[in-house]
């Protein structure tokens, strides 16, 4: 911790960047933090509560915070997929940001929880997590932490997938339900960054606004065609949920499928096209007539 | 899901592409080939042109079954919209299914200007596939689904 509030001091001190964004205590948990002068540089943190996937705060939408000036910004392995996607998308460049990489052990499920990893406290992501250690960095610190406990919850993508499909529908009707379409979870989404969203549009209107089941499955399957081959799986949209709707899996089993389809797995390689709107002329057809 | 019902027939919407299925289904119609008349076709300039939210809206608005067509690979009149959309609607199918929709009420087909009696099979085809999945009830009755609505209620029919 303290070599991360030394590269930051640095940083900020030497004038190479004029917001270092990282993580902090607050008074109920860890909260994002944006440190703008060295003196403050202190109370950056990592720990298992950094929970939040702060390269939303680099996503172009949010234009306010450009007047902060040039960023750092503190990523672990998952945080740096979003950057690199961003990149790879055009919405930033490289060089005008400085990433900071932490070597990540997992974290919690939620940023108030206490710090310690069971099987129960992880969250479930991290079990499948292949990028612990962020390549995508300009500076690298933290000690090699050890590999996250497996969480004991199950995988309900899997289950979802062998029901029958009138069960998949009931599931889906029953969640999407309780959606009260407040778009929390496209707020909170690093790769969101449409400046005017369809959901928003009224000329024509392609997605009702009112929270009825079957506008909310049309949001969702809306949102889930634009994540796919771009979600990294960081579960900000599953926490962000007032309604608590699992949305992480319906991403899960997208990304699933782009990996087999298109053996194309989101990395923080910010060269390699994106599968949607890429094409191989021997695609695999077999469901075309 | 409802019991297969013969009377019933199915509302499907077709959406083609102008250069090579729009112009087969001419061609089926002008050889006279005789075909289900359940087919609605949408006529768009390429397949790529297709976003899924047309086949979202179509289910919304009462469609049971969607047909979506193009050119053969290699033969899109704008060298590669039939292969974007390829990749889209392998996902999408999969988005589909994973929420619960049936892929039988889906159909993707690649249908050229000269293959007027594919087109045929592609709408026969496809009716008598959405005709024994019934009507597709289950989609139209959420727009009467409200977020208050208590588990198990009674939809209106």
């Amino acid at each position: 911790m303290k070599e991360l509030q030394d590269l930051a001091h640095k940083l900020l001190s030497d004038g190479a960047v004029t917001v270092v964004m990282g993580w902090e205590q607050g008074p109920r948990g860890v909260r994002p933090a944006m440190i703008t002068t060295a003196a403050n540089s202190h109370r950056l943190i990592f720990d298992p509560r950094c929970v939040h996937n702060l390269a939303t705060y680099l996503n172009p939408r949010r234009s306010h915070l450009k007047s902060l000036g040039k960023p750092a910004i503190v990523v672990k392995g998952c945080d740096a997929k979003a950057v690199a996607g961003l990149i790879r998308e055009s919405q930033i460049k490289r060089e005008d940001v400085v990433i900071i990489g932490v070597r990540c052990g997992g974290v919690v499920r939620k940023p108030t929880q206490a710090p310690e990893l069971t099987t129960d406290t992880v969250s479930p992501r991290c079990g499948r997590c292949d990028a612990r250690e962020p390549k995508l960095v300009d500076h690298l610190v933290g000690p090699a932490l050890p590999e996250p406990p497996k969480t004991c919850s199950v995988d309900m993508v899997a289950r979802l997938e062998q029901m029958p499909v009138q069960e998949r529908w009931a599931f889906w009707r029953e969640e999407l339900s309780r959606c009260i379409r407040c778009h929390a979870c496209r707020e909170i989404c690093p790769m969101c960054f449409c400046s005017t969203c369809v959901a928003d549009k009224s000329r024509p209107q392609w997605i009702e606004t009112s929270a009825t089941p079957r506008a909310n499955l049309a949001w969702q399957m809306t949102r889930v065609m634009h994540m796919a081959g771009r979600c990294v799986g960081c579960g900000e949209c599953t926490r962000a949920c007032p309604a608590e709707i699992p949305l992480g899996l319906i991403l899960a089993h997208v990304a699933q499928s782009v990996e087999q389809r298109f053996s194309y797995r989101v990395s923080d390689d910010p060269t390699l096209p994106a599968p949607v709107g890429a094409f191989k002329t021997d695609d695999a057809q077999e469901f075309i007539l | 899901m409802t019991e297969p019902n013969e009377s019933f027939e199915p509302k499907i919407v077709a959406f083609v592409c102008n250069w090579c299925t729009y112009t087969g289904a001419d061609l089926a119609g002008t050889s006279r080939l005789q075909m289900a008349p359940n087919v609605r076709v949408v006529r768009l300039p390429c397949t790529g042109r297709i976003d899924p939210l047309f086949v979202i809206k179509a289910f919304e608005r009462g469609a049971d079954g969607v047909i979506v067509s193009g050119c053969h690979p290699a033969d899109c009149h704008y060298t590669a919209g039939n292969y974007h959309a390829r990749r889209r609607f392998a996902i999408f199918r999969d988005v589909l299914s994973f929420m619960g929709v049936d892929t039988g009420r889906i159909t993707f087909s690649w249908v050229s200007a000269s293959e007027g009696g594919k087109w045929r099979d592609v709408v026969n085809e496809t009716t008598e596939r959405v005709r024994q999945l019934g009507p597709f009830i289950d989609y139209q009755a959420l727009s009467f689904a409200s977020a208050a609505m208590p588990k198990g209620a009674e939809l209106p029919s």
